[in-house]
């Protein structure tokens, strides 16, 4: 994993949050999806240091907490924007290029499916159908659905979520 | 303690209280077919081919996880049984390669095994499988997730070392799968290459590199030897093929003390007919070291050499 | 030993003071808000403040009637107090000069009235006598609704703690005596005897005992926990504690879903309140007796329902189960006795012990005792929350409580106890609920959710709707139910999209015989009971999939044809605009027509079309 050095800077006000928390945690049975659930609130998302310093703090092996962290639902292992764009590749958006919205979204946002970009803003994913086809192709961006897309419109669009 | 008797296939056994019912059945001569049935282990109860019918029970239920009781009527190979076990490993083989001409462990896999005792030429089933890429990024030992039947015995195997536990299960259903932490390969992780787990591995999704390709099982004659390296006196085992020794695998940890890697490899120099240059890892890479090095004789080696200048 | 007397009188003192005053009460449970509560409540206070109107506003926690959320009671002494259902802001205004200022009620927007001492008024349903409420009990739901969740002085002026005071003076196997005498079984799905259940741990052995509680509802339909938690959060800590002091347990966990917030929050609040009076804590009210009771929410994991799964995950453990012998109540948390029971069950205890085991095991039938939450939705006119009492039947609560289908439609099926139950058809509809009776057609009585299905419905779709979330929540550890769902989801899927044959059916019945035989926990067991009971009750169904192709409740798309029926069709073009496909053609102002070969069965054009001319077959 490539740390950038804006990145760093970042973390040590999160850094010093955990090691705040593993305190509170280091004497307490059970510890491991409460601190699980905290960090990834400090993080937004659980960092593999985060994981490596929580398993060394309250002594549970690595591969154990990495067993956790996958088991549930709820963690997440990379971060994950502010809005979750899906872009819809049900069959109706799939007849009227809903892979051409896909590529667009992909190339504006620089990043691939599941993929989230690098200011947090965005994670782009796929989705089977979100039920309006009479409007495709569609996507969703959080709770608001956008239909009769052009791959021109997809950009701006998504420019308008800060 | 006291004794319990219950019947098994219509025939009265008596055995000590606590004892599992897979226990008790084998002690009296029937046959049970066990995957993730670890001696050193027991009572993990996953696999299900070892499912018996208990008279009264509600389901059937895990042999090798249930206590024998008094008075306990057990079918091992009722129809019932034989339908679980059946398509349990129907299961197993829809999502298993079948490339048993090919594979390391062929005449010396618990699945084959079944399969051939139960007939079943092939899976029933067709849909998804998994298509892992195949992990030799340890010298030691190759990971095939592919034949993996997470059975836990490696896991478990791995966790009774306090300061190792470098594998768990990782992620959940169908997609559950053994990792070290991150899901990295082997080589990648802190992963000692001790071999424990392979040696517990009932098929042939972990094998032994410096077997690969050396010959069939049945072909090998084993000699166990202990390592007299340190006073724990780990056992080893020589893989004799056609009188030769092809390579030393792991067989038992001595007490207190887990297989290490310098044991097997002092072995290998002491036993194996040509042993080939073993590798250490050096900066999260292995690379080829030699053998004073490997064995950590550096230090001794030159005072040697130098007491007899 | 102190007593709670004086807390009692005080709190007696509080709580008729506020009934003694002029009072508008918005439902603020989760339903409530997701409808819209807290903006009621919003404009409420706004309107309130604006008017300097004299008259308190507070909140309760879900009535039941979900249907008509959100929910405003308007209580003025002297009057029986109504309660309002689908009051939105905008009719907040009218409500309150009307009710409020000229003491007189809206009619039309009324759904109940509690008259209290108070005559009745004319026109407006009592609640005991209303169609909703007639055929219900009101004994673990009886706060919901009714009184402020977030009070605990609400609480113990409504009889709260009484049990549990009452307990401390009872030798702890007479606790134990009275909850067997009772009859209450698991509500949690099981349905294992309480009280013999308590008596293991009790006899176990062991330095140190847990009371653990299961709040982690996770069945698709099922909510009566979580609007227990959040609608009288004390009476499960009450419960919790009368089963600590039986067993000799001195911790209590609730393991509650951390989707639900709501809960989670009431519940600490409740706990601190209770610690603060020393109704929680060290030498409780000066007894030897000492409880503290901690919360941990899940991480979203289905399987976390089952009990040794829910062990392990409260440990931090990965939440796979554990196989069983031996059971929680010798080796459970942390290898130590434990008494676990679901939100409900806890629930019910204070009532029994209060009221007397007598009491409860008059309700209900031989085996099973006592009242049931279940939880109503799916096609039904009325969706929400009903207690009833054991033995009533399937069809009293779908088309007494429930009022019936939805828009007119014929009743198929009704599913109870979600992944884990069957689907229950019209023939049966005169099952008593009961756990032997349901069991004994297929079902289980399971939490408590009745998902009504209309002829709409395709069986083989919800079938594939139940597999699809159990093969997505196996935790992996067993064979069966890991390799065994994702096959049954397979065929399923197959079967849907048209290319199933009639071998596959004989396959679905024998993975599903065999994963109910030899999976290793209860929800793997179980999990082949929507397939088993959708082949056993509407096995034509499947067939029609198979052998015609076709799909009798319209429902599977791989199985339709969309055609226009050339004598509604208007030609006025709505349909071609909407299809994704370019597959309708047609002159303006003349019947239109779908190419078969290019419609991808989306359904935009049923949806556009104003006539009623697009009919899938």
């Amino acid at each position: 994993m490539s740390a950038c050095a804006c990145e760093k800077v970042d973390l040590t006000k999160e850094d010093a949050a955990l090691a705040q928390l593993l305190d509170q945690y280091r004497d307490y049975k059970g510890g491991l999806i409460p601190v699980l659930q905290e960090a990834q609130n400090i993080y937004g998302y659980l960092p593999k240091e985060a994981l490596q310093k929580i398993s060394k703090e309250l002594k549970i092996p690595f591969s154990k907490v990495f067993g956790v962290v996958t088991f549930y639902a709820q963690f997440h292992l990379k971060p994950r924007g502010r809005y979750i764009a899906r872009i819809c590749l049900g069959t109706a958006c799939h007849v009227r290029g809903g892979a051409k919205i896909f590529e667009a979204a992909k190339e504006h946002l620089g990043v691939e499916a599941g993929g989230t970009t690098d200011d947090l803003r965005f994670t782009l994913e796929t989705v089977a159908c979100i039920g309006a086809c009479g409007l495709s192709p569609c996507m969703m961006i959080n709770d608001d659905t956008h239909g009769r897309l052009t791959p021109e419109a997809v950009g701006e669009i998504l420019d308008r979520y800060e | 303690m006291a004794n319990v008797t219950l019947t098994i296939n219509g025939v009265q056994v008596t055995v000590p209280a606590g004892t599992s019912l897979l226990d008790a059945a084998t002690g009296a001569g029937f046959f049970i077919p066990t995957l993730c049935h670890d001696p050193a282990n027991p009572g993990y109860g996953g696999c299900r081919i070892c499912v018996v019918e208990v008279k009264g029970a509600r389901a059937l239920v895990a042999s090798c996880a249930t206590e024998a009781a008094n008075g306990m009527v057990v079918e091992t190979e009722s129809p019932a049984v034989q339908e679980a076990r059946k398509t349990i490993i129907e299961l197993l083989l829809a999502n298993h390669p079948t490339d048993c001409l090919t594979c390391e462990k062929n005449g010396d896999c618990r699945l084959q095994d079944y399969a051939y005792r139960y007939g079943i030429r092939k899976s029933g089933f067709e849909g998804e499988r998994h298509s892992y890429p195949i992990d030799n990024s340890n010298p030691y030992i190759t990971r095939d997730l592919n034949k993996c039947v997470l059975c836990a015995r490696c896991v478990r195997t791995c966790a009774q070392v306090d300061d190792r536990q470098v594998l768990d299960f990782a992620y959940r259903g169908f997609n559950t799968k053994v990792a070290p932490a991150m899901d990295t390969s082997l080589g990648e992780s802190d992963c000692v290459s001790c071999g424990r787990c392979v040696a517990v591995c009932p098929v042939g999704a972990l094998t032994f590199t410096s077997l690969t390709g050396k010959g069939r099982t049945y072909e090998f004659r084993k000699e166990t030897v202990t390592c007299s390296f340190c006073e724990a006196g780990c056992k080893f085992d020589l893989n004799y093929k056609g009188g030769k020794v092809i390579a030393v695998t792991p067989n038992a940890p001595g007490e207190g003390r887990p297989l290490c890697l310098k044991g097997r490899l002092g072995m290998e120099l002491r036993y194996v007919d040509k042993p080939v240059t073993p590798m250490l890892k050096k900066d999260d890479k292995y690379v080829e070291v030699s053998w004073p090095e490997a064995l950590g004789l550096e230090d001794v080696l030159a005072r040697i050499k130098e007491l007899g200048e | 030993m102190n007593n709670l007397n004086e807390l009692r009188a005080k709190c007696k003192e509080i709580y008729e003071k506020k009934l003694s005053r002029p009072r508008v009460v918005v439902g603020l449970g989760t339903c409530g808000i997701a409808s819209g509560g807290d903006r009621v409540m919003k404009a409420i206070q706004e309107e309130v403040a604006a008017k300097g109107l004299d008259v308190d506003v507070d909140f309760t926690s879900c009535i039941g009637m979900c249907y008509a959320e959100p929910m405003v009671e308007v209580a003025i002494p002297g009057m029986p107090s109504v309660v309002y259902g689908n009051i939105f802001p905008e009719k907040v205004p009218q409500l309150l000069e009307s009710h409020v200022v000229n003491k007189k009620p809206v009619y039309e927007w009324a759904y109940i009235q509690i008259p209290g001492d108070a005559t009745p008024l004319e026109g407006i349903d009592v609640m005991e006598k209303a169609p909703y409420y007639e055929k219900q009990v009101r004994s673990v739901t009886a706060r919901l609704g009714r009184t402020n969740p977030e009070s605990i002085e609400e609480y113990i002026a409504t009889g709260g703690y009484e049990a549990f005071e009452k307990c401390l003076s009872m030798e702890r196997q007479a606790i134990i005596d009275e909850i067997k005498k009772s009859g209450l079984r698991g509500r949690g799905g099981g349905g294992f005897p309480t009280g013999n259940k308590w008596q293991f741990v009790y006899n176990a052995q062991g330095d140190k005992k847990y009371a653990v509680c299961n709040a982690d509802e996770g069945d698709p339909g099922a909510f009566m926990d979580r609007s227990i938690l959040e609608g009288d959060p004390h009476a499960v800590l009450e419960g919790m504690m009368i089963a600590g002091l039986a067993i000799g347990a001195d911790e209590g966990c609730i393991y509650c879903r951390a989707e639900y917030p709501l809960a989670i929050r009431r519940l600490n609040l409740a706990i601190a309140q209770a610690e603060k009076y020393g109704i929680l804590g060290d030498n409780i009210l000066g007894s030897n007796f000492s409880f503290r009771i901690r919360i941990k929410a899940g991480a979203g994991a289905f399987v976390c329902g089952e009990e040794t799964a829910l062990l392990n995950s409260i440990e931090g453990q990965r939440g796979m189960p554990r196989v069983r012998p031996p059971f929680p109540a010798n080796k459970g948390l942390w290898g130590k006795p434990t008494c676990l029971n679901n939100v409900e069950t806890y629930a019910n205890v204070p009532n029994i012990i209060r009221n007397g085991a007598d009491w409860f095991a008059q309700m209900g039938t031989e085996k099973s005792k006592g009242s049931k939450v279940f939880c109503l939705t799916g096609k039904i006119n009325k969706t929400g929350l009903a207690e009833v009492p054991m033995g009533i039947t399937l069809r009293e609560i779908i088309f007494n409580i429930a009022g019936g289908i939805q828009g007119g439609k014929k009743f198929k099926a009704v599913q109870s106890g979600g992944p884990s139950g069957g689907c229950i058809p019209s023939e049966h509809l005169d099952t008593p609920i009961d756990y032997e009776s349901l069991a004994a057609i297929g079902s289980i009585m399971g939490s408590g959710g009745l998902v009504v299905m209309d002829e709409t419905t395709c069986m083989v779709d919800v079938a594939k709707f139940f597999l699809n979330f159990t093969q997505l929540e196996s935790c992996g550890k067993c064979t069966p139910c890991r390799e065994g769902t994702k096959r049954m989801l397979e065929l399923l899927q197959k079967i849907c999209d048209g290319k199933g044959e009639l071998k596959d059916i004989d396959t679905l019945e024998r993975l599903a015989r065999v994963i109910k035989n030899s999976a290793l926990c209860g929800l793997g067991q179980t999990c082949p009971n929507p397939i088993l009971t959708t082949l056993r009750y509407f096995r034509s169904e499947y067939e029609a999939h198979i052998v015609d192709k076709r799909c009798p409740a319209g429902v599977c798309a791989a199985l339709l044809v969309y055609v226009i029926d050339a004598e509604k069709c208007t030609g006025c073009g709505a349909c071609l605009r909407a299809c994704p496909a370019g597959a309708i053609t047609g002159e303006k102002k003349q019947p239109h027509s779908i190419d078969v070969a290019k419609c991808i069965k989306c359904g935009a054009c049923i949806t556009k079309c104003k006539f009623d001319a697009i009919k899938k077959a």
